[in-house]
């Protein structure tokens, strides 16, 4: 089996789909070069025209996938920096994500916005961000937010097979990391989380690339004798909430875990809906790890300031054990 | 319907050469398209002022020349995207009026079960892509069904309406360019009815003369009266065939009038009474009356039984919403999402 990198798979991806069915279209900014991450490489050599390269005009972008999707394309629309697709959010929000409800169930709108996120070396409050709950917060969209090369191929080929808008994340720190991808066509389904490791003491749930670093934090806890268990979200809407509470009611502690801010977030959310549900089955609060409520900000060792890694996880998961105090440090 | 006199106190029709106007059938076709379309949205404003209708509306009266010359030279096959003032162009475009009439009313019969209202109808099936509720809403939306027709080998043109108010945009002079760059099968057509909600356009925009924006993005650009279908039709008709062969978009700035305010309700602080009596002698109604009588294409009786047969549509549009069911509450979550995957096949 191939290993490709998390950019390479998401380029497998659309080659996949492409070479299938005529209806897939790609357009966006810079696209016929390729993308940061050789995310479209080669595609406009095999598909010419199919690859499209857009004005820097976000919300004809967004405009145009919806016009194409409703009449018959599956166009798939490349954002660059998730913070991009605030110039389209009308498009988004007022348009795609209403179209088929607010026309009574009319038609289908198979469309794919993919985006990068996430802070990566420094680049500033406008190209570091995570967004991911802006967009679950509105009826009518996905969200997806792989973690690997194989769940990235996977999700990106089922999201451009679904009849619906997916707005599709790709956390830019991730993109070299190398896997095993198989060749030709497969579907990691949306809304399908994936256990990662099994643990009896604490149940960690994220996704992107705090899914990653999650991991990694579950190996140092387990070194301190805390089994932890790993489930990784792969899509926010829709929402796996039965593994969730599958795994909670097994380990009975949560700690949820985003790169986003904390406040408003996807953890708040989760928290909210599993108190809801388990209360009575929950032996501490459910604790968050995400952002705190500042910008990006430039300088690196402000930016580490503001958003979470390893560290954090493991300092988290500790308290919610009850190995530390609750109070955050 | 207001009595429509036949007769000289209306500005006449300045006619394009007529070789390139349709056939009577059509002529008269368009006269009755002219006919419902009043007649709907004056039951519309009557029933929205007597409060049987939830929400808001926004009357297209005065303006049904440029709804009908437009579709008038469409195709079936041709789409359009519409604005808040959508009335018109539903009906134009072929939608029936039960079911649009059952919408405003919040029926689970109407073009989209009671899940629209008057600024959100829509209905696929005559390829009429959706009133929109955000000035400019279109722009976009119509230039990705252009695109889509390319991609398709289809012939379709796709109709953008919107409104002076849109021009100022940033989609406007974006969704231009675009198009002009991808030599799209799209026609861009403005209604300038004066108003942007309630400011006057020209408070708010930098030139008087929109269709000269066209300019910048390399595409035709034309302004009619768009109080003459006629002057409509056959300009609309011209930028449809260019699209359809290959030969890009176009603007067209149909100058027009809004009879009534930005929405039912709206006071008209805004405006002079003299202001809209004065623009209502150019009412396209009977100026377009008057050129069909002038030319033995329609006598009275026509004329009476074109307006009995739309008063008694209306009528029973109106007692079909009214007999209609409300829409089940427990369906509020359905048509969120489309059962994924309806339309994709695993080769």
């Amino acid at each position: 089996m191939p290993s490709l990198s998390y950019g390479q798979a998401t380029r497998d991806a659309m080659s996949v789909v492409m070479r299938m069915d005529e209806r897939v279209i790609v357009l966006g900014e810079d696209i016929r070069w390729g993308g940061s991450f050789g995310q479209y490489g080669g595609l406009h050599a095999e598909f010419g025209d199919r690859v499209i390269d857009m004005p820097i005009s976000e919300p004809i972008i967004v405009g145009t996938c919806i016009g194409a999707a409703a009449t018959g394309m599956r166009p798939v629309a490349s954002m660059s920096f998730v913070e991009f697709t605030m110039s389209a959010m009308d498009e988004i929000v007022n348009q795609a994500a209403k179209f088929r409800y607010m026309f009574g169930g009319q038609g289908a709108l198979p469309l794919v916005l993919r985006a990068a996120d996430g802070v990566i070396r420094s680049a500033g409050a406008q190209h570091s961000e995570s967004l991911e709950a802006l967009f679950a917060h509105v009826p009518g969209l996905k969200v997806v937010a792989p973690s690997n090369p194989y769940d990235a191929k996977g999700l990106l080929i089922a999201a451009i097979a679904d009849d619906n808008p997916v707005i599709f994340l790709e956390n830019k720190r991730i993109q070299p990391l190398k896997g095993e991808v198989p060749e030709g066509y497969y579907e990691v389904p949306l809304g399908e989380a994936a256990v990662r490791r099994e643990g009896r003491d604490v149940t960690i749930l994220a996704y992107s690339v705090q899914a990653v670093n999650a991991l990694e934090a579950c190996d140092r806890l387990a070194a301190e004798g805390i089994d932890a268990e790993l489930v990784d979200l792969r899509t926010i809407v829709p929402l796996d909430f039965d593994a969730i509470v599958a795994s909670v009611r097994k380990t009975r502690h949560v700690v949820v875990c985003h790169e986003a801010w904390t406040a408003g977030g996807v953890g708040a959310e989760i928290a909210a809906r599993l108190q809801e549900t388990l209360f009575g089955e929950l032996d501490a609060p459910v604790l968050r790890v995400g952002a705190v409520n500042a910008h990006i900000p430039f300088a690196p060792v402000l930016e580490r300031a503001v958003v979470p890694a390893t560290d954090e996880i493991v300092e988290t998961v500790r308290r919610a054990v009850g190995r530390t105090s609750l109070a955050p440090v | 319907m207001q009595e429509h006199e036949v007769n000289a106190t209306v500005d006449p029709l300045d006619p394009p050469s007529e070789d390139r106007l349709p056939g009577p059938e059509t002529l008269l076709s368009m006269y009755r398209t002219m006919v419902r379309i009043r007649l709907f949205e004056e039951r519309v404003l009557t029933d929205y002022l007597a409060r049987k209708l939830p929400g808001i509306t926004h009357s297209y009266i005065g303006e049904e020349a440029v709804a009908t010359g437009a579709c008038a030279a469409l195709e079936p096959i041709d789409y359009i995207t519409s604005t808040h003032r959508g009335h018109g162009h539903a009906i134009a475009k072929g939608v029936e009026l039960r079911r649009m009439m059952a919408e405003l009313y919040g029926k689970a019969t109407g073009t989209c079960g009671g899940r629209g209202g008057s600024m959100h109808i829509a209905d696929f099936k005559v390829r009429m892509l959706g009133a929109n509720g955000i000035v400019g809403g279109g722009f976009g939306i119509a230039a990705g069904a252009a695109l889509s027709a390319t991609f398709r080998g289809a012939s379709e043109v796709t109709l953008c309406f919107f409104g002076d108010g849109a021009t100022n945009k940033g989609q406007f002079h974006e969704a231009l360019n675009f198009a002009s760059v991808r030599r799209l099968p799209v026609v861009y057509l403005c209604e300038n009815n004066r108003y942007g909600q309630y400011t006057a356009f020209e408070r708010v925009t930098s030139i008087t003369d929109l269709a000269s924006r066209a300019s910048a993005y390399g595409i035709p650009g034309a302004t009619v009266d768009g109080d003459n279908v006629l002057s409509v039709y056959v300009a609309v008709r011209e930028a449809v065939s260019r699209a359809r062969q290959g030969d890009g978009p176009s603007l067209i700035v149909a100058e027009t009038y809004r009879f009534q305010g930005h929405m039912v309700g709206d006071g008209e602080p805004y405006r002079s009474r003299d202001e809209v009596a004065e623009r209502k002698r150019r009412d396209p109604i009977p100026r377009f009356e008057r050129w069909l009588a002038d030319r033995g294409l329609l006598d009275d009786s026509t004329r009476q039984s074109v307006t009995d047969a739309a008063a008694t549509e209306v009528e029973d549009a109106v007692r079909f919403a009214i007999e209609s069911p409300d829409p089940d509450p427990a369906t509020v979550e359905q048509d969120l999402f489309a059962d994924t995957r309806a339309s994709w096949s695993v080769v």
